[in-house]
């Protein structure tokens, strides 16, 4: 079949809303920009990790505890999901791994962000997790078979992650002066980068285009990001946060919250390595991976001796 | 790559899981694992942590023989003329019942 010929079909399955699975004639464009993507939001549940771990110790309750372990125990899963859903492209998890640590794939640039206080715990839950879920809703649609339903499964696990958050807000927010100065702190801190997770503006983005036509995206950056900032505008009003944007305003006629222009110059800088905790969330990941090791040579070594014990009893 | 050298990131292995008793097994996801045991216990941490199944498989993907996306025409194309194997396919004479 020729490329042009290949390339008709392709698009028209994608037109008739069928679903590409990994074994299926696909352009060199649509396998790169999916692996790319799958293994960059991959990198991201496992990063995402490491801000939320650093208050299980300090967590204020037993409850509160359990809910922050299971949250977490969650994104690990979910980072499984995604790899499985990049490996069925036909490439390793060590690759991908090894692609993290030597910085040539990228994670989340939100998590680069430190977690100050327990407030930041309700933030994360509420706001990141809440554009997360704007998102993933979206890309549950998308034409990749194993990558859309990951994300069905990702967002059926991560209702009660958006839940758990804003009840730490809420409660805080019905606290003493201090309990609500915390929780406001952390919502002036978590805006701005939670409205950054959706990308860059529908005119800048340089991958967009192709991927709505490959259906690898449905819906564009802006009206995603639209759509998280009318339903959290809402809910932060609700409970007395004030969202820290002095233009933020009503519009009658399309019934959207206008938010003020985005600080795009700190986005650049923090996804090209500048941001507060880039530096000590890769070392963490290496350091940790590293010290694994053993542990996956026990594993494998037992594994061996298994193997060789079956063999023999045949005889 | 020198970062590496230590990882072995085991072989893959698919996941089926059995929601409720009597129901059948249905393809969960897949994972990485050095043995069975290690396999069932990653199946239950990953794929059954909200009361999903009741019972776990795990075969290692390598076993799994599957049909090629251009063998979909010889597997299922034989099926599209023998409507004669559903039920509807027969007309029955007006009034009849309990058929």
């Amino acid at each position: 079949m020729s490329d042009e010929m290949m390339l008709k079909q392709f698009q028209s399955r994608i037109d008739n809303g069928e679903k590409i699975e990994p074994g299926d004639p696909m352009p060199d464009a649509y396998r790169k920009t999916l692996l790319r993507q799958i293994s960059q939001h991959a990198h991201s549940e496992v990063i995402g990790m490491q801000p939320e771990g650093n208050w299980v110790l300090r967590a204020p309750s037993l409850r509160a505890k359990k809910i922050l372990l299971a949250k977490i125990q969650d994104e690990g899963g979910h980072g499984l999901y995604l790899y499985s859903a990049a490996e069925s492209l036909g490439i390793d998890r060590d690759e991908m791994i090894g692609q993290l640590h030597a910085g040539k794939a990228k994670y989340s640039s939100v998590f680069n962000y430190p977690t100050l206080t327990w407030a930041d715990i309700g933030a994360i839950g509420w706001l990141v997790d809440g554009a997360a879920i704007v998102n993933q809703t979206m890309l549950a649609k998308c034409s990749f078979g194993p990558y859309s339903r990951a994300m069905l499964r990702i967002c059926k696990e991560e209702g009660f992650h958006q839940r758990q958050g804003y009840e730490i807000m809420a409660r805080m927010m019905s606290g003493t002066a201090a309990q609500k100065e915390m929780a406001q702190d952390a919502m002036n801190r978590w805006w701005w980068p939670s409205l950054m997770m959706f990308g860059p503006h529908d005119t800048e983005s340089v991958h967009s285009s192709e991927s709505m036509k490959w259906k690898i995206k449905v819906e564009s950056n802006d009206r995603l990001r639209q759509r998280f900032i009318n339903r959290t505008v809402e809910q932060a009003h609700h409970i007395g946060l004030i969202v820290p944007d002095p233009l933020l305003k009503y519009n009658d006629q399309t019934m959207n919250w206008e938010a003020g222009p985005i600080n795009w110059e700190e986005f650049y800088k923090v996804i090209n390595g500048d941001g507060p905790c880039n530096h000590k969330r890769m070392l963490h990941h290496i350091k940790y991976h590293r010290e694994g090791g053993w542990v996956r040579d026990a594993a494998r070594a037992f594994a061996e001796k298994q193997q060789e014990t079956a063999d023999t009893s045949i005889y | 790559m020198g970062m590496n050298t230590n990882d072995n990131q085991f072989k893959q292995w698919e996941v089926f899981i059995q929601p409720r008793s009597g129901a059948p097994y249905e393809h969960a996801g897949s994972l990485h694992a050095s043995d069975q045991q290690m396999a069932l216990q990653n199946a239950r941490d990953v794929y059954a942590r909200r009361s999903e199944g009741r019972s776990i498989w795990v075969v290692p993907t390598v076993s799994i023989a599957a049909t090629k996306p251009e063998d979909e025409a010889e597997f299922f194309d034989p099926a599209g003329d023998k409507l004669y194997r559903t039920p509807n396919f027969y007309k029955m004479p007006k009034g009849t019942t309990g058929l």
